[in-house]
């Protein structure tokens, strides 16, 4: 079976370290990498849209001097006609030499790696796992911040739901003295396999909070989030819950001048667009380091040494 | 009726000569287990008793399988009834008293319920599930790591 990317945890930290320093070279010499995948295909097969993963890993691809093929929503695939995943990706591996798969199923990726022959990175399965969006809020840290240890992250907003959270909490506590302060209304605290298995069995230290002013003067990094009407099955909750937190100039002026602001994109309300332009929203910029950690991904799923 | 007739419909559950006997099934359990573990699909005689009297346990349910224990169907006896022992039989008697552990993996015996795994829309794929953590028996859907829960 060829090297899947299912979840965050499948990178090791040496191994993380050693995709962050790639992407990192790749960002000072871009063109040293420019023909690095040329002859090879990437397979983006998107069974639900997401634009802006599907994007990066394809500019990550075509910056490589790879090509791309695939489909962008299910409507679009053979699924329609009863395909399976399984099939599919048998499929798909006498074309292309490494694969993307967004599904809105759960370990549907999971389903992929195991019958392909082709390395697949899991884009997304539902709200299970999304690997390389912690990749992208790892690279951002790394690059902006130098290191992990010792830094005190807040996670405001969806605790509860929100896959990336959990996906980032689980890949900081490997690395010394991380302290979270989890931001939330008491209805998306985080879950208790989270709380209780990972944090206090680990002794990781940690608060739970309800007001985003009290804690903005002692964080390092602010990592927001949405509040996503999907996983809600009562309109009113997400109603009353959507407009929760909403990250403006004011709150802004509580922080550190050396706060950085991640937020995994799209916001809605939770981060007013005035403070686009201050140097601590580092969003956007966020998306680039997605972009150049796929790039390292890639390389390393095919074996390309530069 | 003659008494000799009455007789024969006594329940009597004899000694069996070569196979198993599951024993120490929580009352109520034992047809579970008998569908759980394809017993219904051997040919062979197979005895369920249930609310027998026990000293250990009050009630208990009980099957008697006239046939060689196959080795696989050990571990899963363990997951499905976690007070049920297993008595090997040869020639009337009972010849090994295996320690049960959990299966490292289930296959194809539950269901994942999350409605959102790929399991609950791809039918052909196989239901597995993964002990993940021994000290509390747990176990998680392979592909959405769902915990498994019985209720």
């Amino acid at each position: 079976m060829a090297r899947c990317i299912m979840s965050p945890l499948d990178i090791t930290v040496e191994e993380l370290e050693s995709l962050m320093d790639t992407a990192m070279d790749i960002m000072g010499n871009p063109d040293k990498y420019a023909h690095a995948c040329e002859g090879k295909i990437l397979a983006t097969l998107f069974y639900e849209p997401s634009t802006r993963t599907r994007l990066s890993f394809e500019a990550a691809m075509l910056k490589l001097g790879g090509k791309t093929l695939g489909f962008h929503s299910a409507d679009s695939s053979s699924a329609t006609k009863g395909e399976t995943v399984a099939d599919t990706i048998r499929v798909m591996s006498q074309f292309a030499d490494i694969c993307a798969m967004r599904h809105p199923k759960e370990g549907a990726a999971l389903v992929a790696a195991e019958k392909s022959g082709i390395p697949v990175i899991n884009a997304g399965d539902g709200g299970h796992q999304h690997p390389t969006q912690t990749l992208t809020d790892l690279m951002t840290i790394k690059a902006l911040k130098g290191n992990f240890e010792n830094l005190t992250v807040g996670m405001c907003g969806d605790l509860k739901f929100g896959r990336t959270v959990h996906s980032l909490i689980k890949a900081l506590v490997r690395y010394a003295n991380v302290k979270f302060i989890f931001i939330s209304p008491k209805e998306l605290m985080i879950p208790s396999y989270i709380r209780d298995d990972l944090l206090i069995q680990n002794n990781i230290a940690f608060r739970e909070v309800t007001k985003l002013e009290d804690v903005l003067p002692s964080l390092d990094i602010l990592y927001m989030t949405r509040v996503q009407r999907e996983r809600f099955f009562n309109e009113e909750d997400y109603v009353r819950l959507k407009d929760f937190y909403i990250l403006d100039k004011k709150k802004m002026d509580l922080a550190s001048q050396h706060m950085l602001v991640l937020h995994p994109l799209p916001r809605v309300n939770e981060i007013s667009s005035e403070i686009d332009g201050d140097p601590r929203a580092v969003y956007f910029e966020q998306v680039r380091y997605g972009m150049y950690i796929r790039m390292a991904l890639i390389l390393k799923l095919l074996n390309v040494n530069v | 009726m003659a008494e000799q007739e009455r007789t024969q419909y006594k329940l009597h559950v004899g000694k069996i000569e070569e196979g198993f006997v599951i024993d120490h099934i929580q009352p109520g359990n034992g047809m579970k287990i008998y569908r759980d573990l394809g017993l219904d699909k051997l040919d062979c005689a197979v005895a369920i008793i249930t609310n027998a009297i026990s000293m250990k346990m009050g009630r208990k349910d009980m099957i008697k399988v006239e046939t060689p224990l196959r080795k696989y169907d050990l571990d899963i006896i363990a997951f499905l009834d976690h007070s049920a022992t297993v008595d090997i039989i040869q020639n009337g008697e009972i010849i090994e008293r295996p320690r049960m552990e959990l299966p490292k993996e289930i296959k194809n015996v539950i269901s994942c319920k999350n409605p959102r795994c790929i399991t609950s829309t791809e039918r052909e794929l196989d239901q597995i599930f993964v002990l993940t953590d021994p000290k509390s028996g747990t176990y998680r859907c392979r592909y959405c790591e769902t915990k498994w829960s019985d209720n």
